[in-house]
């Protein structure tokens, strides 16, 4: 199993959902923190699960998603 | 050994965009960034920015822009690459901006095959006055200047097809319609914009990319939501596909994704 | 320098390629069609750029796009073709970027007339457009004038960074008379002048140089663009006054003309100084600044009234008139308009009124 890993930049965060929508491994959800814009961020609630596919990085609007992927 | 994937792209700053949440201008702005930086064109892009939502974009790219009267872009960007034939010029109009205000504009440099890319961003409503509407409203749909919805019978017209009318033209090299409702039209969308600076870098001519989008502030939708209104309303008015691709064997396909 | 036999119009469009104009958009409209005829003609052989508009929007927009690579460029229209230039024209002054527009004017309101007038007087010189920007007007009234003043422009252009215009009109566009053409720019000439305008053109830079036209801005920016214009428009004030003062020496009456019509006033006073009447005129060169303080020297207690003499109905200068005067000498009208080319018979008989009126 592929191992992947996300860096988000909170405050660009939106709260759109399509990065959770689209993962399809279900890593990610609505956090309970706020950032300065007001909006609930998006964190990893399952990261173990994560494969550094990118989908969300795709979606994601505003570029606040940057992945890693654990290469063999 | 971790390796990074993906990146942000230098074609955007390190600002917040001003695009509401799900907005998929900042979606735009980011995979024009990206092929920018995959072309190698960072230093020659110049954007001709329509009025409208797609004014917020000169805070938010890094590449040289300049802004058009409402509906001009298409007059202005034939003045730029007539003058710079090395930059890499686009604009970036809305459906006011490039349909209604500025369709003579938009419809002669197709005309005259100018050498530009123009990237139409075509939500069916104007988004910055506050969701009046536009010539690409779908029928039935409530604006707040067509509050019992967009009615031929009240002769408030039918949504207007800008790359089917621009088919009708012999100059124009590339049309093509895309989506971002998912990750495969995201990707193709990304790829339709790259086909299209790479027409420009190689003399082609005049090629559109019309983006089929959401506006879920003023449709009153969740993000999540209004991807579902592309798919279930908005494609069936405008159905995806290449319209136009004088640069593909299979030209005049209406390959769909 | 040789003189050559040229037409309004195609002398103002040679004189631009010799100040070195390499861009030209413009749209059909009478009475200045040789304009874009012969860029189109001309531009071509000297590696320039003609476009035909789609129409008079268009047409402006594409000269504002390609001034921004650092090209010197052009556009010429008639009075309802100009009235749709200003938007453009308003961009041009917001964003801070060199153009040279040619009005070639005709009749108005409306479409009024296609043959001459100077109706248009306000518009170029107080409102071409919205937001309160100003513009140098320069005024020609002989096709050498058209010449001198075109070359001009472009490097009044270039050093304000702003659009400038050239108010001509339906005669001055459509007469031949000799003229001295001004001296060619060399490719590589016009070439440094476009490369030094390289930093903030808008034609793509590494990341850190980035170039942003904005003719719009937000809160604190935009004031500060006001300011910074409004400041360049202060300096018109010592460099940008022009007027041409003939035989007004010792006159008790001053004539206010412009144009044609001050070339035509011109024929009247010699004929009113043989019949023994001090008759002289202030023209202003350029109408925007109004070389307001040309009349600060009148001896006004010797100069008895003013001839306002413009091919326009309502008068038009004589608000600028009014404003130089501010009441110190009554101010009479001669006016035409509807395509009537001011005569010199009608100048001598307002004339002649005035001097009955105030002199006795």
């Amino acid at each position: 199993m592929v191992k992947g890993r996300i860096e988000i930049r909170s405050e660009s965060c939106k709260a759109c959902g399509y990065c959770i929508k689209f993962c399809p491994k279900n890593v990610l959800d609505f956090g309970k923190d706020v950032n300065p814009q007001g909006y609930r961020y998006i964190t990893m609630v399952r990261p173990e699960n994560c494969i550094g596919c990118a989908t969300c990085a795709l979606m994601c609007p505003d570029a606040a998603i940057e992945v890693y992927r654990e290469e063999a | 050994m971790e390796k990074k994937v993906y990146s942000r792209t230098i074609g955007i700053n390190d600002s917040i965009s001003g695009f509401c949440p799900g907005c998929m201008h900042s979606t735009i702005h980011k995979f024009i960034g990206e092929v920018e930086e995959e072309l190698g064109i960072v230093e020659r892009l110049v954007r001709v920015e329509g009025v409208g939502c797609c004014g917020l974009g000169q805070k938010y790219v890094t590449h040289d822009t300049t802004l058009a009267p409402h509906g001009r872009a298409c007059a202005v960007a034939t003045g730029l690459k007539r003058t710079s034939p090395d930059s890499i010029v686009y604009t970036y109009q809305g459906d006011g901006d490039l349909a209604s205000i500025g369709l003579a504009e938009t419809m002669h440099a197709a005309n005259r095959g100018e050498n530009i890319s123009v990237i139409f961003i075509n939500n069916a409503i104007y988004g910055m006055t506050g969701g009046q509407m536009a010539p690409t409203t779908l029928l039935g749909m409530k604006t707040t200047t067509t509050p019992g919805g967009r009615d031929p019978e009240k002769k408030h017209g039918y949504p207007m097809h800008m790359c089917e009318i621009l088919n009708q033209l012999t100059a124009p090299y590339y049309l093509e319609r895309v989506t971002i409702i998912d990750p495969a039209s995201a990707r193709r969308t990304k790829a339709a914009i790259k086909k299209a600076f790479q027409y420009q870098m190689e003399g082609r001519g005049f090629c559109m990319v019309e983006i089929v989008t959401s506006c879920p502030t003023n449709w009153g939708l969740t993000p999540v939501k209004a991807l579902d209104f592309i798919r279930e309303n908005m494609l069936k008015e405008f159905p995806l596909g290449v319209i136009r691709d004088h640069g593909c064997e299979k030209s005049g396909s209406s390959e769909t994704n | 320098m040789a003189k050559v036999f040229m037409k309004g119009c195609e002398a103002i469009a040679e004189s631009a390629v010799r100040a070195g104009c390499r861009f030209f958009a413009g749209y059909p409209i009478t009475p200045q069609n040789e304009i874009p005829e012969y860029f189109a003609r001309r531009l071509p052989e000297i590696g320039g750029t003609f476009v035909q508009g789609e129409s008079e929007i268009a047409s402006v927009n594409m000269i504002y796009g390609a001034a921004q690579t650092g090209t010197r460029v052009m556009s010429s229209s008639s009075s309802t073709g100009i009235s749709l230039y200003s938007e453009g024209i308003s961009f041009l002054a917001s964003a801070r970027i060199p153009a040279v527009i040619v009005n070639v004017a005709r009749g108005g309101p409306g479409i009024g007339d296609i043959r001459p007038a100077q109706m248009d007087y306000l518009q170029a010189t107080k409102a071409s457009g919205n937001g309160g920007f100003r513009m140098i007007v320069y005024v020609p009234s002989t096709v050498q004038e058209c010449v001198d003043m075109v070359y001009e422009a472009f490097d009044v252009a270039f050093r304000d960074e702003n659009p400038v215009m050239i108010l001509a009109d339906g005669v001055l566009g459509t007469m031949m008379e000799p003229v001295v053409l001004p001296e060619m720019k060399s490719d590589a000439e016009v070439q440094s002048l476009k490369d030094a305008h390289r930093p903030k053109a808008i034609v793509g830079h590494p990341l850190a140089e980035r170039a942003l036209a904005h003719p719009g801005n937000i809160g604190e920016d935009h004031e500060l663009r006001n300011k910074q214009a409004a400041a360049m428009y202060e300096t018109w004030q010592t460099n940008s006054l022009r007027a041409e003062h003939f035989m007004d020496e010792d006159a008790d009456i001053l004539i206010a003309s412009y144009g044609i019509s001050a070339r035509v006033s011109k024929a009247a006073i010699r004929d009113l100084r043989k019949e023994g009447y001090k008759v002289g005129l202030i023209r202003p060169l350029i109408a925007s600044p109004f070389p307001y303080a040309d009349y600060e020297n009148i001896n006004f207690d010797r100069v008895k009234g003013i001839l306002d003499v413009e091919m326009s109905i309502p008068a038009l200068m004589k608000w600028d008139v009014e404003h130089a005067v501010r009441g110190r000498t009554p101010i009479r009208e001669c006016l035409r308009s509807g395509g009537n080319i001011m005569t010199k018979e009608k100048v001598l008989a307002e004339a002649h009124a005035l001097i009955k009126e105030v002199l006795g």
